[in-house]
C-alpha cells in the first residue's frame, strides 16, 4: 500500500477523514499483548530458521514429493470441492425446504470437529471395515485407506465446507431481481443459473477455493488417521513436518516455513485480489 | 459484512496452516485409590513421598505403567503419578525441548542415549526387553502365517515409522528373516500401527508381543520363530531436572523392584 493515491482513481481510500490515531490504554494494552501472541510464534520461526542448510534439507527426496503430493491433493480436493460445494451452496440459498438450516448447520460441522475426529469418521464410514467402505470391497475389491485417493477425500472432506460458507454467504447477499428478470426473459434455470448466478459469485468463489485450497494444503489430523503415511503415497507436507519433528527439528522447521509462505502468499492474493469493495457483490 | 467474513476465514485458515500437527501422545492421569492394592515391599519409599509425579513413557508401556502407577501411588498415598505415552523418539525430543518431566522410560537404548547425551539423565537402566510378533486382524484377511507372507504383493503391511523403536527392530526382523517388504504405512508410535490393524484396515502390522497380549481378541498373533525375531531393551531413568527428584527416584525404584517386575512380566515382558 503507497500513500500517494494511485491514478486508476483509487485515491478514496485515503480520502477518509483522518481516523483517531491514539486508542485508550484499556484496549491498547491488551491489543499489544495480542499481536505479540500471534505474531511471536511466526517470526521465532523465522529466527530459528536453518537457514543455511535450507537448500540441503528442501532438496531432499522426501521434501520434492511431500510438496508435490500435498499440491496435487490439495488442488484435486479444491475441484471436488467447487464441483459439490457450488451446488451444495445453491441448494442451501436458493432453495426453501423444511430443515434447511439444521442441514447448513451440519455441513459446516468439519469446519469446526476436530481434524483427527473427522479421519475416524471417514475410516468408520469408507474404511475396510466401514459402513460403505466394506461393500466397496466386497463389490468393486475397492480400498480406500493409504492410498492417495484417501488423501484427496480427508482434504475434501475437511476444506469444503470453507468453500460452501464463502459461496453460500455470496449467493444470499447477491441481488436475485437480475436472476427474476432472466427468467421472464425466458430463460431456464440452468442457464440463470449458468449465465447470471455463476458471473456474479465468481468472486466469492474464487476466494472461497483459495481458503478451501489453504486448508487442504494444511491437513494433517484427518490425513495420517484416514490415508496413514508413507513417502509419496500419502505423506503430505504437514505429516512430514510432524515426522521430522522427531528426528531432525530443524528440517521441521524449514518445511514449516514453506507452508508459512504459502499461508501469507494466499493472504495477500486474497486481501489484494478478490475480495476488494466493488468486485464483490 | 461478507467480506469482513471471508476474511475472518482467511485468518482462521492461516492459523490452521501455520499450526498443521498437534501433538498426538496420549496422557493419562489415572484414578487415585485402585481397589487392587499390592503388598508393599518397595524399600525406599518409606520415607514422606508428596506431589506430583510425571512419567513419559513408551507407547508400548501405556497398559503395565497405568497400572504400574495405580500401584504407586496407592503404596505412596499423597503421591500423584501423570503418565504421558507416545513414540519414545517424540518423547526423548520432548525432554530434550525442556519439558518438566521426572521419569522417562525408553522402548530403545538409542532414544535414552538421546537424553543421556545432552544431560537430560545421568544413568539409566534396562528393566525389561519386549520382542516382536505379527498382528492380523482375528480373520486373518490376508492369509499371514509367517514373515515371509508379510513379503507377498497385496498384503496391506502397517509398520512403524523407523525412527521409533517398534519400527527399526521390525526393520531387524525383516532383515533375519530375509524379506523385502512394501508397507503401505508408516506410523507414528506402536499405538496406531495396532490400531490400523484393529480396525481390519490393514492385513498385519509387526508391533511388540505385548501389545498383541494387550489387545486381547481385538487380533490374532502370529508368532516370530525365534531365529528371526529381534528384541528391544526398554532403559528407565530419573531426569535430571526432574521438578520432583525424590519421587523421580522412587518411581524408578518401584520399577526395578520385584513389584514392578511382575507386573512387567505379567504384561507379556521379557527381563532384561
Amino acid at each position: 500500500m503507497s500513500l500517494m493515491p494511485d491514478r486508476a482513481g483509487r485515491s478514496y481510500r485515503r480520502a477518509r477523514p483522518a481516523q483517531r490515531r491514539t486508542a485508550p490504554a484499556a484496549l491498547a494494552a491488551p491489543a499489544l499483548l495480542g499481536f505479540a501472541f500471534l505474531l511471536l510464534p511466526l517470526i521465532a520461526l523465522l529466527i530459528r530458521a536453518p537457514w543455511s542448510g535450507m537448500t540441503r534439507i528442501l532438496s531432499q527426496q522426501a521434501v520434492a514429493s511431500a510438496l508435490k503430493l500435498s499440491l496435487i491433493a490439495a488442488s484435486l480436493a479444491t475441484v471436488f470441492s467447487l464441483l459439490l460445494g457450488v451446488p451444495v451452496a445453491w441448494v442451501l440459498a436458493r432453495m426453501q425446504f423444511p430443515g434447511r438450516s439444521g442441514l447448513r448447520a451440519l455441513v459446516t460441522v468439519p469446519l469446526v470437529l476436530p481434524p483427527v475426529v473427522g479421519g475416524v469418521a471417514l475410516l468408520s464410514s469408507l474404511g475396510r471395515n466401514g459402513v460403505l467402505g466394506r461393500y466397496l470391497d466386497q463389490w468393486f475389491g475397492v480400498t480406500l485407506p493409504f492410498t492417495t485417493p484417501a488423501v484427496v477425500i480427508a482434504e475434501t472432506f475437511v476444506a469444503m465446507p470453507f468453500l460452501i460458507v464463502s459461496v453460500e454467504g455470496a449467493l444470499r447477499s447477491s441481488d436475485q431481481g437480475l436472476e427474476e428478470a432472466a427468467r421472464t426473459l425466458g430463460a431456464s434455470r440452468l442457464t440463470v443459473f449458468r449465465r447470471v448466478t455463476l458471473p456474479a459469485v465468481g468472486p466469492s468463489i474464487l476466494a472461497g477455493s483459495v481458503l478451501c485450497w489453504a486448508r487442504a494444503m494444511g491437513e494433517f489430523g484427518a490425513t495420517i488417521t484416514f490415508a496413514g503415511n508413507f513417502p509419496g503415497t500419502t505423506q503430505t507436507m504437514p505429516s512430514l513436518i510432524y515426522i521430522a519433528l522427531e528426528t531432525d527439528p530443524d528440517a521441521a522447521i524449514a518445511l514449516s516455513l514453506v507452508l508459512l509462505v504459502v499461508a501469507v502468499l494466499v493472504l495477500a492474493l486474497l486481501r489484494d485480489r478478490w475480495v476488494r469493495p466493488g468486485n464483490t457483490v | 459484512m461478507r467480506r469482513s467474513a471471508v476474511y475472518l476465514l482467511a485468518l482462521g485458515s492461516a492459523v490452521v496452516l501455520a499450526t498443521t500437527a498437534c501433538s498426538s501422545s496420549k496422557s493419562d492421569t489415572p484414578a487415585a485409590g485402585s481397589a487392587s492394592t499390592p503388598s508393599t515391599t518397595t524399600s525406599s519409599t518409606t520415607s514422606a513421598l508428596t506431589g506430583t509425579i510425571t512419567v513419559l513413557a513408551a507407547s508400548s508401556l501405556t497398559g503395565t505403567f497405568t497400572t504400574l502407577g495405580k500401584h504407586f501411588e496407592a503404596a505412596n498415598p499423597g503421591t500423584t503419578v501423570k503418565l504421558s505415552f507416545g513414540a519414545s523418539s517424540a518423547l526423548a525430543q520432548q525432554i530434550n525441548q525442556g519439558a518438566p518431566v521426572d521419569v522417562f522410560a525408553s522402548a530403545a537404548t538409542k532414544n535414552m542415549d538421546q537424553v543421556t547425551t545432552t544431560g537430560g539423565a545421568t544413568k539409566s537402566t534396562n528393566f525389561v526387553k519386549n520382542v516382536m510378533e505379527i498382528a492380523v486382524p482375528p480373520s486373518n484377511p490376508g492369509h499371514i502365517a509367517t514373515v515371509a507372507d508379510l513379503g507377498k504383493s497385496g498384503v496391506k503391511l502397517v509398520l512403524c515409522q523407523p525412527q521409533v523403536p517398534c519400527g527399526s527392530t521390525a526393520a531387524t526382523v525383516f532383515k533375519n528373516a530375509k524379506v523385502t517388504v512394501k508397507p503401505v504405512s508408516l506410523e507414528a508410535d506402536v499405538k496406531s500401527t495396532l490400531t490400523k490393524v484393529e480396525s481390519g484396515d490393514a492385513d498385519a502390522g509387526v508391533v511388540y508381543v505385548t501389545d498383541v497380549l494387550a489387545a486381547g481378541r481385538k487380533v490374532k498373533g502370529i508368532e516370530i520363530p525365534a531365529d528371526q525375531n529381534a528384541s528391544t531393551e526398554y532403559p528407565i531413568a530419573a531426569l535430571t531436572k526432574a521438578p520432583n527428584a525424590a519421587g523421580a527416584q522412587a518411581f524408578v525404584d518401584y520399577v526395578l523392584s520385584a513389584t514392578g517386575q511382575s507386573v512387567l512380566t505379567a504384561g507379556g515382558f521379557l527381563a532384561p
